[in-house]
């Protein structure tokens, strides 16, 4: 098969052009969330797992998107969940949501529904009692982004 | 102000854990989106809701404009006396709505 010239053309103009941008902002934003969190963990050190995040993994309309966060916790007066923190990567913002929880909670458990700009990884985050960091993260595909609609 | 709607079981059991759900109606403007003029459109968004159980703190959420208009939050508490639960939301300009809901334990 032999190329056109438009093909030939095409083709460098998008392996040029494309990757460069898209990476740069991809990278801008999650250096924002990467400073969002460090704000919550100070020095101490974040462990993966007890976090769930239950969400679709394709939403059609990123102005509402259901959200579910929970923690595996017993929620004693000695052993609960502080606080959980929502992050998303690719947000103009970062910050989701803080809820503070406590022992009178009985179950670590929170939802909402967020905006999101992108399809992104949504990260959770929760403090527990005896100082330590948990996080939980899912990816969620989004159609219809949020943020842009007049 | 907004209104405002909450559901919470009429009765429950002493020590059970129950849900709490809340819902209020409110446009959450981000701060990010432009009118057809091209000038920005202030950020308006409630920040704040906090849940008091007989006086004391449950739960509390600082919300950012990544919350969905019209905010929704479901949480879980264990029931302790029959007595009331107090909802505040505060908005960025300082206004509060505050809702209450009897609960009898039994």
């Amino acid at each position: 098969m032999r190329l056109t010239r438009r093909q030939v053309i095409g083709a460098i103009v998008l392996g040029l052009a494309s990757p460069l941008p898209v990476r740069r902002a991809a990278q801008a934003t999650s250096e924002n969330a990467a400073a969002a969190i460090k704000a919550i963990l100070g020095d101490a050190v974040l462990r993966e797992g007890k976090v769930s995040l239950d969400m679709p993994s394709i939403a059609e309309n990123g102005n509402s998107v259901p959200l579910t966060v929970s923690v595996d916790s017993p929620m004693t007066a000695t052993d609960h969940v502080r606080s959980i923190h929502v992050f998303a990567e690719a947000n103009p913002r970062p910050n989701v949501a803080h809820f503070h929880l406590g022992p009178r909670a009985g179950r670590a458990q929170v939802s909402t529904r967020i905006r999101l700009f992108t399809s992104q990884k949504i990260i959770a985050i929760a403090a527990l009692s005896d100082g330590s960091f948990w996080s939980g993260s899912t990816e969620v595909v989004i159609t219809l982004a949020a943020c842009i609609e007049e | 102000m907004p209104q405002a709607l909450i559901r919470v079981p009429a009765e429950v059991k002493k020590g059970e854990i129950f849900e709490i759900k809340t819902l209020i109606s409110h446009a959450m403007e981000t701060g990010v989106r432009r009118d057809n003029t091209g000038r920005l459109i202030p950020r308006d968004i409630i920040n704040r809701f906090v849940c008091t159980y007989n006086g004391e703190e449950i739960f509390r959420a600082d919300l950012f404009p990544a919350i969905a208009a019209n905010p929704f939050l479901t949480f879980f508490t264990v029931a302790t006396k029959s007595g009331e639960l107090v909802f505040q939301w505060t908005d960025d300009h300082g206004t509060t709505q505050t809702e209450k809901a009897k609960i009898t334990v039994v």
